[in-house]
């Protein structure tokens, strides 16, 4: 089993300033067209930018997406605050609804009629189904992190299935898997270093 | 100004923000049944235009409330119902995150960090792929998504020319 230090920073760049991460959340609110933000998320803040390793960013979502809340906000404060603490969280959170929130009371006064148009329609699905590639390259990239342990795999898969064959709402899924994928680790590193 | 209105955004609001988990799906029919049946702010067909509206924006698909307090009391009521969404929990998340930073590097932390990324993994994958099975277009959506995973993961093609050629697709297939 392969240690996998979240606390690895894989660029030596330095954090970057609440500015550059109004800026950075702001692209995403604006660009983020089809859902999947938090696959454009780690493609923008792990992938390009490497403000954050993978595991830091895979580890906050899981935690953004359990807490109460919408999880993409969720997950600005918690990039915005490991990066620049309370003044980062802030600025990541209204970088992300600020300028889509004035950009969709633009639209909703002038152009309510689009939404109805079947043409739209039709292309709004096909963009929805190619920003779903977005989401799943996150999933896969975790997924290939995860299958370094045999527990961490067989956790992964319950988790797939109760969610997607099993339709169990995910509040009870992750509040069963979590708890003991975190104590299987919990019981890893403990061995591993010894207590 | 219309403060009743306003203070009914608030009340309807605010709950809601403990109460969405996920990408804010998981409210969209409370706030239906709340902004139509019982306080009126606008009539059933009024409410799916502002929703078709919230998917065709970029964004978080959550600035349906922003809409939707936007009808109920315009610009003022815009601001309030989106101050009422985002900030209560938000502020939750903050205090989380505050006292992550202050455990960092313990071994309780360090396994709740790699403990969650399997579940990350499995919650992802469903997503996606729950999306796609309740998708317009069949199996024409799941060639467009396979296509488009296979093309970020393997080039470095931009997502946008991937949306771009998924709103094509379609529309030559379905259109």
């Amino acid at each position: 089993m392969i240690p996998t230090p979240s606390s690895l920073r894989p660029g030596d760049a330095p954090p970057p300033s609440a500015f550059q991460l109004f800026l950075a959340f702001a692209k995403i609110g604006l660009t983020s067209f089809g859902g999947g933000l938090s696959g454009w998320m780690m493609r923008e803040f792990v992938q390009r930018r490497e403000w954050l390793s993978e595991a830091e960013f895979l580890s906050g979502l899981a935690l953004a997406q359990a807490f109460p809340g919408v999880n993409v906000i969720n997950m600005s404060i918690w990039v915005g605050f490991r990066l620049r603490g309370g003044v980062g969280a802030l600025a990541g959170a209204l970088g992300l609804v600020v300028p889509a929130m004035l950009l969709a009371l633009a639209v909703v006064g002038a152009f309510s009629a689009a939404a109805k148009s079947d043409s739209v329609h039709v292309a709004l699905a096909g963009v929805a189904a190619a920003a779903v590639g977005l989401s799943l390259q996150t999933g896969l990239r975790a997924a290939r992190r995860a299958a370094q342990s045999m527990a961490a795999a067989a956790i992964m898969a319950a988790t797939f299935g109760a969610i997607f064959f099993l339709r169990l709402p995910l509040l009870w899924v992750v509040g069963t898997m979590a708890p003991l994928s975190v104590g299987l680790a919990y019981l890893r590193l403990r061995a591993r270093e010894g207590s | 100004m219309n403060l009743k209105s306003l203070l009914e955004v608030v009340l309807v609001f605010v709950p809601l923000s403990f109460l969405t988990v996920g990408g804010g799906q998981s409210i969209v029919a409370d706030i239906h049944r709340q902004s139509v049946d019982v306080y009126g702010w606008m009539n059933n067909a009024q409410f799916m235009d502002l929703y078709a509206l919230s998917r065709i924006i970029p964004g978080p698909g959550a600035l349906l409330v922003t809409l939707v307090g936007w009808q109920a009391a315009g610009l003022a009521g815009a601001l309030v119902a989106s101050a009422a969404i985002f900030i209560p929990s938000s502020l939750l998340v903050y205090g989380l995150a505050h006292l992550w930073t202050r455990f960092k590097g313990t071994r309780c932390i360090r396994a709740v960090e790699a403990g969650l990324v399997p579940v990350a993994a499995g919650m992802v994958l469903a997503a996606s792929c729950t999306v796609l099975r309740a998708a317009e277009g069949g199996a024409w959506a799941w060639g467009v998504a396979a296509v488009s995973t296979l093309a970020l993961m393997l080039t470095r093609l931009s997502p946008f020319l991937m949306l771009g050629l998924g709103a094509v697709v379609f529309l030559v297939a379905l259109g």
